[in-house]
């Protein structure tokens, strides 16, 4: 659970240009739809800056063009006033276009931000959907989750505030330095070098205040990581007494979290108050200098410029201070894009399969045509390299031929696993955890793709087939049933889409829910939530029979539960299964005793090969390993 | 809520108090040098006075040094204040949840208790913060400017009067607002990643049924609804910078046209306005306006602080309900187990009793096998035992003595629970064997290992007992884990041992070694097996069958079949066409 930027000092320059492509990157992402905005928002913050630079300045004018002309008695009064009113009206209506500025590009920023994390969430949905079982299967749920919502909330920080922030401190910074080097460009020279102690300053500042700030969260990392596994084991710390224990392992990371948080918070709480009074002394001594030149009237220097010197030289020092409170989210928001952006690169399930699944009808004579209409008979489309098309009929046969499989190429896990299952039949397979029972059924449906050897459906390489249809032709019921946020209708017609209310109700009634989905307070319309928490796990399992059944598959992968549900809606779901499996082909992951009886062909696995293959009588009579699972007799140290 | 969270302040409060001090001295200093600046102006290069210039530039770098002091100080303190008081919140919720009973633990849920460890810690320290340093710098910023600005000119300032009310007003609006409206936008973009969570748990099945089109339009819809109400919400914040920007642009047009009237024509003749004052008043308007703006953020921030406050409380104000007793027995005599008319439930005084007149007595060494549908008690009625929970009437009873008379460790230590929903922790095997006794030996925790069956498989792996465990267990296999659990507990050389459906991942010929091991190596520990295969339970002394919290029948597995329905039906799922294919139990004649 060690989430967030940990790098030691080595490393933090390659750390650096990563940062730095993966700004470009996020760049890149907002200026591709939002080009235009963007260039609008720059312009209108130029605008906003030139004019608050105006109103800045306007002091200087105010007091050099009128006040000291009117006190000295060069201007009358009466002209004098009328002139100011003429140039603050003016002034009024740059200060209104700086302000509608300020107010357009703080609205056109609510678009390019919003909307870009919409694409953003977007993308990373889409992305996500596609990836093969294997990201969900080797990536956390919990950091899966997290970049949803810290690392998408990061973003947002960023897109709102930071690169605004950025662009107009830039666009501040450039705007005072030229008009520094217009009014002198001796002293914007001594005002640079005394503004580059500001900057170094800053970047060490900010540079200490990143580094702690990494430690900091790579801290919390820790400790968010271990509450997560005492709380979650915070029962079994009760049953052993070992409160003590753990508390004292707490502490310890929480001080570490303390001792870097402050760091990280003092480096950053001090870099204001230095660069600010770090700008008074560039004020004193530019003043000190500039006075000396004026008085002496070297580097064309007047008082009047000076005094407007100063002012641009108290604002230069603004934008620095400004950008280096902005690193803190700056740095953050680098580790969630780059968290982002690793999904994102993700490499999605691949499918090369051009075989398809369509509506047929079938002529008295045999031959096979596609059909518009839903026809309730299916068939396969099969292009080949001559641009003719042959259709099969979905007929559900499945055979595996030699198939060789591991979830790291190095491991196989499956050997020579070779098995035929002609339409309608009942494969069940039957061995002890890890004999790689579940693995030969999320090879079916290509979950997982086999290093060796053949798969084919209905005489068709599954590689050939999309796996898109593929997959609609298989139904599948897990043992961990997950249901989804909606009604129980809903929920079923997850199974086909365009399935009627009547449908599915009627494969409620085969699935045998139909009894107690009516005894629900609304009925088919109860609305479940949190993954059918109101709902009993057998409950949820014959919702997922019923959702299997209005998908009214071929073929089916079954995964009994183990007999953890109460002998009633055991039967229920039993019945509801055995219901389901009529007339499919079907390959289930046997625990009960009714199903291996009535098998076809029951698969003795044991360490990823088929030991024994047969019916249930037959396999008795051979008194090996089924003989033993089956009564238990088992041979002294013999793992199943 | 705020006196229970400052009592965790600590030993931070010499910082927390050090913090607003420094800030004082801050801006104090940062008020006097626009003073000093525009003297310096003034008097110094408008006279072209060398001297004054060098002068006042020196005591504006003796106030900038200060400054810098103060400044320096103020974050190191508030840094030191803020976390150290983060750190302290934490620990004391730490403490308490590790003094939680089962029961307080039920009522939170891991993933609320790790949020408010966490975010919201985080918020309340960023709050805390803000209030030793921003909100003392911001409301003194106001007033010693407003202050300044009624020294230096009276009437000018009256501007300042109408501007802050202006700005006020207005601030104060869009606080509202959007406040307002970001609650609506946040409750939704919770649904909205619980959708998510609900995808990434179930992503077989939207691979199964081929959903990831239907799902992504789905979650396009609801991003598109965020991403609208998020828009409504950020426009009102964003009318913020704008407001601000016009009034204090008001407040320089009319400073510039008054200022230079009240110079011309001064309203008192002996106290002219200068020029100099008049750029100090320039500078005063900014320091009053930001100070404003400062204070709307920080009541936006504190108001969304203060939920996670409360949500802190909630932890500290937990009582455990359940507490060793003053006067505690330190000695378990035997494990002689008795129930007397026990009735529980979960949530005292309302709906059902969990379990119902529970009247049991379990001799010393006695091997009880425990069956029943979901919810009918099992896990309830051991988990009693060990005390875990306390009973709702009746007693339980360990070696003779209420189990509310021991002392709960040393109670905890003899009655030796595994747990249904059981858990091992990161680190190595050897370590998770010795949360059950902390100075086993080797020697000892290999003993236990092979009574559990386990020695076998922690042999084929490369590092043996120093595998690494991953958090969760889960680079192990079901049944392992369970071996490795049943290990931890035999550990503590309990006088009661509990199996709460330990073996339901470990293949039957295996469960039933584990049960020949412990009938050989600890015949006198009391065994109490909950179990779903009637073949975990039948060789049993006697079986208690429970239904919906009842006791309705204990006996030996023959008398059962005869004299318990229940039993028998169960029996029977279990052993014709309905029952576990791994049940080993002697059907196998009459199966084929």
């Amino acid at each position: 659970m060690n989430r967030g930027p940990r790098r030691s000092g080595i490393d933090s320059l390659k750390a650096m240009k990563s940062q730095k492509s993966i700004l470009l990157r996020v760049l890149k992402l907002i200026l591709k739809s939002y080009k235009w905005h963007f260039l609008i928002v720059i312009a209108c913050i130029v605008g906003a800056t030139m004019c608050t630079l105006q109103g800045t300045l306007f002091t200087q004018t105010l007091i050099d063009d009128f006040i000291l002309p009117m006190l000295n008695g060069t201007i009358s009064p009466e002209s004098g006033f009328a002139d100011l009113s003429r140039s603050l009206v003016r002034l009024s209506i740059i200060l209104a276009i700086g302000v509608l500025c300020t107010f357009s590009y703080n609205r056109i920023m609510i678009y390019v931000s919003q909307g870009s994390l919409l694409r953003i969430r977007k993308q990373i949905f889409s992305t996500m959907e596609k990836l093969p079982i294997s990201y969900f299967d080797t990536h956390a749920h919990g950091d899966i989750m997290s970049i949803y919502t810290n690392d998408v909330d990061t973003l947002r920080q960023l897109i709102g505030q930071s690169i605004p922030t950025l662009v107009d401190s830039l666009v501040t910074l450039i705007m005072t330095f030229v008009s520094m080097v217009i009014l002198s460009w001796q002293m914007t020279i001594l005002s640079i070098i005394l503004i580059s102690f500001t900057l170094l300053a800053s970047a060490k500042l900010s540079g200490r205040a990143g580094k702690y700030f990494g430690q900091q969260q790579g801290n919390l990392g820790r400790l968010n990581g271990y509450i997560e596994e005492m709380i979650e084991g915070q029962k079994v710390v009760k049953v052993f007494c070992h409160e003590k224990e753990s508390i004292q392992q707490f502490q310890s990371l929480n001080e570490e979290l303390r001792t870097s948080a402050t760091r990280a918070n003092s480096f950053t709480n001090v870099i204001g108050p230095v660069n600010n009074n770090l700008g008074h002394l560039s004020y004193v001594v530019c003043a000190v200098v500039g006075a000396t030149l004026a008085i002496h009237h070297m580097a064309s220097m007047t008082l009047g410029s000076l005094i407007t010197f100063l002012t641009l030289n108290r604002n230069f020092s603004r934008p620095i201070t400004q950008v280096s409170q902005q690193m803190n989210s700056i740095v953050m928001a680098m580790a969630g894009a780059q968290r982002i952006f690793a999904l994102m690169d993700e490499v999605p399930e691949t499918d090369d399969g051009y075989v398809e699944l369509v509506n047929a009808t079938v002529d008295s004579d045999g031959t096979i045509r596609e059909s518009a209409q839903r026809t309730g008979i299916w068939a396969w489309k099969h292009p080949h390299h001559d641009h003719t098309l042959s259709f099969r009929r979905l007929e559900g046969g499945v055979t595996l031929n030699g198939v060789d499989f591991g979830y790291v190429p190095d491991t196989i896990v499956l050997h020579d696993i070779t098995l035929y299952a002609t339409p309608g039949q009942k494969i069940a397979f039957v061995g002890g955890t890890g004999a790689g029972k579940t693995t030969i059924t999320n090879l079916i449906n290509r979950f997982y793709d086999i290093q060796d050897g053949k798969i084919r459906f209905d005489d068709i390489n599954i590689n050939k087939i999309k796996k898109s249809d593929l997959r609609r032709s298989l139904g599948m019921v897990l043992q961990d049933t997950h249901l989804f946020s909606g009604t129980v209708m809903e929920n079923i017609r997850y199974g086909r889409l365009d399935a009627t209310d009547a449908e599915c109700q009627k494969a409620a009634v085969l699935a045998n829910a139909d009894g107690f989905i009516r005894r629900l307070p609304e009925g088919y319309q109860t609305v479940l939530t949190g993954d059918g928490a109101n709902l009993s796990q057998g409950q949820r399992q014959l919702i997922a029979i019923a959702r299997a059944a209005v998908a009214d598959p071929p073929c089916l992968i079954l995964d009994e539960a183990t007999s953890s549900i109460d002998t009633r809606t055991e039967s229920l779901v039993q019945n509801g299964m055995d219901a389901l499996m009529e007339g499919r082909t079907t390959f289930v992951i046997a625990h009960r005793l009714s199903t291996v009886r009535n098998a076809n062909c029951i698969m003795v696995l044991e360490k990823g090969r088929i030991i024994e293959r047969g019916t249930h009588s037959e396999l008795l009579q051979m008194k090996g390993k089924y003989y033993q699972l089956f009564t238990g007799m088992a041979p002294e140290n013999q793992e199943a | 809520m705020i006196k229970i969270l400052f009592s965790h302040i600590g030993k931070y409060r010499k910082a927390s108090i050090l913090t607003p001090v420094f800030m004082i001295g801050e801006v104090m200093m940062e008020t006097l040098i626009p003073y000093v600046m525009a003297n310096l102006i003034d008097m110094g290069i408008r006279q072209e006075n060398m001297q004054r210039i060098i002068l006042d530039g020196l005591l504006m770098l003796l106030l900038a040094c200060l400054s810098l002091l103060f400044g320096i100080l103020g974050g190191k303190f508030g840094a030191e204040a803020s976390c150290g008081f983060a750190a302290n919140l934490r620990n004391a919720m730490y403490d308490n949840i590790q003094s939680f009973s089962f029961s307080n633990i039920d009522r939170f849920s891991t993933a609320g208790l790790i949020t408010r460890m966490t975010t919201d810690v985080t918020n309340v320290q960023n709050a805390f913060q803000m209030i030793l340093r921003i909100a003392v710098r911001a409301p003194l910023t106001l007033i010693l400017s407003m202050i300044m600005c009624f020294v230096t000119n009276r009437e000018l300032s009256l501007i300042f009067l109408i501007a802050v009310f202006l700005l006020s007003v207005c601030l104060a609006l869009i606080v509202r607002f959007a406040m307002k409206r970001f609650e609506q936008v946040f409750q939704k973009y919770d649904n909205l990643n619980a959708s998510v969570q609900e995808n990434v748990s179930a992503i077989r099945v939207v691979k199964a049924f081929v959903r990831e089109d239907y799902e992504t339009d789905k979650f396009n819809k609801a991003a598109g609804n965020i991403y609208r109400m998020f828009v409504r919400a950020e426009k009102v914040v964003s009318l913020n910078a704008p407001v601000m920007m016009t009034v204090i642009y008001l407040c320089i047009v009319m400073l510039s046209w008054f200022g230079a009237q009240f110079i011309i024509h001064p309203l008192n003749p002996d106290m002219p306005l200068t020029t100099g004052a008049l750029t100090s008043m320039f500078s005063y308007v900014m320091s009053v306006l930001m100070s404003l703006m400062m204070l709307s953020m920080i009541f936006v921030m504190l108001t969304m602080s203060i939920a996670s406050g409360r949500r802190i409380c909630e932890v500290l104000n937990e009582k455990p309900d359940l507490t060793s007793p003053v006067d505690p027995l330190k000695q378990v005599a035997s494990g002689q187990i008795d129930f007397n008319h026990v009735h529980f439930a979960y949530q005292k005084g309302t709906g059902e009793d969990t379990l119902n007149d529970i009247d049991l007595h379990i001799r010393s060494g006695e091997v009880i096998g425990i069956i029943g549908g979901t919810g009918s008690g099992k896990s309830s009625l051991v988990n009693l035992i060990s005390r875990l929970y306390d009973v709702t009437s009746g007693s339980v009873c360990v070696g003779g003595e209420d189990v509310r008379r021991y002392d709960l460790e040393v109670l905890r230590n003899e009655v030796s629970v595994v747990l249904q929903k059981n858990i091992l922790f990161s680190g190595t095997i050897l370590d998770n064997l010795r949360w059950g006794k902390s100075d086993a030996t080797e020697e000892e925790c290999r003993e236990a290992c092979l009574l559990a069956c386990a020695d076998e498989f922690i042999n084929q792996f490369p590092d043996g007992y120093q595998t690494r465990i991953e958090q969760g267990g889960n680079n192990v296999s079901g049944g392992q884990k369970q071996r490795l659990c049943i290990a931890r507990a035999l550990l503590k050389h309990p006088k009661i041992l509990i199996l709460d459906d330990s073996t339901s991942a470990v293949d039957t010929a295996t469960d039933a070694q584990i049960r020949k091991a412990f009938a050989r190596s600890i015949p006198g520990t009391t065994k109490l097996i909950i179990a779903q295969r009637i073949s975990s339970v039948q060789h049993s002394d006697r079986i208690i069958v429970l239904d919906e919290g009842r006791v309705t029948a204990f006996a030996p597995h023959d008398e059962l079949l005869k004299t318990s329905q229940i039993y028998r039906e169960i029996y029977e799922t279990q052993t014709q066409g309905g029952g576990d294919f791994d049940n080993p139990s002697q059907i196998g004649g009459d199966a084929v």
